[in-house]
């Protein structure tokens, strides 16, 4: 008796989430994967088959920007992590009470307008016409108009910008929880910053660095929106080749396959990256 | 005096925005010394130990390591070595990374890190242990790769924080007589931090009692509990029982006074100064109060009464009466004398008790 209705409650409970993975995650994909396996070869005839897979390998436009988009990612990544970590030490160790849950906050504020706005705010300071080139030319430090939009670097800052808070929590949290007393241990023992931060902060941060570098490293790859505005129509992100493909070339097989390969492509860098940093992702994701 | 001490303070003090923590103390610690400093938590010890480790910077006063002001040395460069309350063994790394880390920020070869490693972990007892995680040992053996982490550094001074206070109390008591001869062996000055009056007093050649950051007596354990300098140690220090009176004479250190509840006392000024009408604090330890069952055997001690027995707190060894004096009707604790006679006493016996007029010690009231 008993134990049938705690069956029922764990079922009832469970739903919604296995609804979730079945009706937008798993059926999708089998959709997906069925589509890219379809070869057209008239109209309205298809074949089984691997030729869309075939197209990408053979048309170096399609792996460039494939290699392009994997590499601007883990940079963004990098450079993400780079100027996160300072700000989260500070963040956590050494702030107390009121100014740190202010400091959070101003990580999360960007966070309360859409992607769209922030990545329009970026264009209207680096445009040509833009705040900073006006600045610049105010100043009297250059003498005509600067295009600072449309190049990598500008994708760069948009990514990075997009992409710090998700760095910066999982951060704050494992550093958070690094006794104070290790790093006066630390210099006690005659360590200095570098040291001590090599050997005591960043093994200890280890797994928030690396679930911090998923979660950011997924969401440059799988942007649309900032490497579009920010780096123009020679921006050649992969999301953007996808999003040819299914909307102004209407080709979905083609699509489809690009998309699988995007799914491959960021599950293989996210494993040799655990495999490098000697973390495991259930350890990670425990954070 | 031709020994420079190891550690020298003197008259440091730190105040935080509207809180002195530290007042005025001034202390020498010589070469070898056990020096204990004990005090209630909030009394200013913790921040004085910190303060001699370097984490935090003295608003007054100069320190001395070895004769020399370490001030404007910071904590990473300073020839002391601080074990933490909770260890603060890295659990990063396993044992011998743990105790090679101070050689390995001195740039010491890996042949010999390892050989130091391997003689500090021996000397403690932990031979062979280097190669396994931190979190492999019990309580008592972290506590020892701790210390064995410092001494491997071989620093002038020891800190010591508290220590043995997440240990339990079997361990803990074993831990106390470890520590001492540890101390022995390496022939090291520990400055030792305590809120647990047994530690300070079984470990110690010389003991700080601490109040209101300010330093009230420093002296050996013996000195502390048989002569108490103010009412605080007195009353920190070991048990006691605590009356209030009226000094009715004085004469050379000779005290005789009536207790609030009208009992008259003899007693000993303990140095104060006390005079004739003046209001004062009576310390009389449990153990220095003799029981009787026939009121001859007490006949000849300056405080004696009889009582009755209102409760017996057994506790082996420790095992304490409470009485009930029959004149005044105050309570009184006494130290159960295991010497068999009494083992039958039971509440509503009558006994016989006194003490010595020099075991009852005498501080003016409201004196710290």
């Amino acid at each position: 008796m008993t134990s049938n209705r705690s069956k029922l409650t764990f079922w009832l409970l469970m739903a919604p989430l296995l609804l979730w993975l079945l009706l937008l995650i798993i059926l999708p994909h089998v959709g997906m994967f069925i589509v890219s396996l379809r070869e057209k070869v008239g109209v309205r005839e298809y074949e089984t088959g691997f030729a869309n897979y075939a197209v990408f390998f053979n048309e170096p436009l399609y792996w460039n920007t494939f290699a392009r988009t994997a590499y601007m990612s883990i940079s963004a990544t990098v450079l993400t992590l780079l100027i996160g970590f300072p700000i989260a030490y500070y963040i956590a160790k050494l702030t107390r009470g009121r100014s740190k849950t202010t400091l959070f906050l101003m990580c999360l504020i960007p966070f309360w307008v859409s992607e769209l706005v922030r990545t329009f705010g970026w264009m209207i300071l680096l445009r040509e016409t833009g705040v900073i080139s006006n600045l610049l030319q105010d100043l009297g430090l250059v003498s005509g108009p600067v295009e600072m939009l449309y190049n990598d670097a500008a994708i760069m800052i948009g990514l990075v910008y997009t992409s710090m808070l998700f760095m910066v929590v999982p951060l704050v949290t494992t550093l958070d929880s690094l006794d104070d007393s290790l790093i006066e241990a630390g210099y006690d023992l005659g360590g200095s910053s570098v040291s001590i931060l090599r050997e005591i902060v960043i093994p200890h941060a280890l797994p928030g660095i690396v679930s911090g570098c998923i979660v950011v490293f997924m969401l440059s790859l799988g942007n649309y929106l900032t490497p579009i505005l920010l780096g123009g129509k020679d921006s050649l992100w992969f999301t953007g080749l996808i999003y040819n493909q299914f909307i102004t070339r209407f080709n979905w097989e083609l699509g489809s396959a690009f998309g699988f390969l995007l799914l491959g492509l960021s599950s293989l860098i996210v494993f040799v990256g655990l495999k490098l940093s000697g973390q495991s992702l259930t350890r990670t994701m425990a954070q | 005096m031709t020994d420079t001490p190891d550690l020298e303070c003197r008259a440091i003090s730190k105040s935080f925005d509207d809180f002195q923590a530290v007042r005025d103390v001034s202390f020498g610690v010589p070469k070898g010394t056990f020096f204990s400093i004990l005090g209630p938590s909030g009394c200013g010890k913790t921040t004085l130990l910190r303060m001699i480790a370097g984490f935090q910077k003295p608003s007054a006063g100069d320190l001395l390591i070895k004769g020399r002001s370490v001030l404007d040395v910071p904590p990473n460069k300073r020839p002391v070595s601080m074990v933490f309350q909770h260890l603060a063994l890295f659990p990063m790394m396993n044992i011998g990374a743990n105790v090679g880390f101070g050689l390995r920020q001195r740039g010491v070869n890996k042949t010999d890190i390892k050989k130091q490693v391997d003689r500090v972990l021996d000397r403690v007892g932990l031979a062979g242990v280097a190669e396994r995680p931190v979190t492999s040992l019990s309580g008592g053996q972290k506590q020892r790769v701790a210390i064995a982490r410092c001494m491997v550094l071989e620093p002038d001074v020891l800190l010591l924080d508290e220590p043995l206070g997440a240990l339990d109390l079997k361990l803990r008591e074993h831990m106390k007589v470890e520590l001492k001869q540890l101390q022995s062996e390496f022939n090291t000055t520990f400055v030792y931090i305590t809120h647990d009056q047994s530690e300070a007093l079984v470990m110690s050649d010389q003991v700080a009692v601490m109040n209101n950051g300010v330093f009230e007596q420093v002296g050996s354990a013996r000195d502390l509990y048989y002569a108490p300098d103010t009412a605080f140690v007195a009353g920190f220090v070991g048990e006691a029982n605590r009356f209030t009176a009226k000094v009715d004479t004085a004469a050379a250190g000779r005290l005789s006074m009536t207790t609030d509840q009208g009992r008259p006392l003899a007693g000993v000024d303990a140095g104060q100064g006390v005079g004739v009408g003046e209001r004062v604090t009576v310390f009389i330890r449990p153990e220095a109060v003799r029981i009787a069952r026939t009121e001859k055997e007490v006949a000849s001690l300056g405080n004696k009464g009889q009582a009755s027995v209102t409760n017996v707190l057994f506790n082996g060894g420790n095992s304490q009466l409470i009485l009930r004096d029959e004149q005044t009707g105050v309570a009184l604790n006494v130290a159960l004398p295991q010497t068999g006679e009494f083992r039958d006493l039971a509440p509503g016996d009558t006994v016989h008790f006194g003490w010595q007029p020099d075991q009852t010690r005498v501080y003016r009231e409201g004196q710290p």
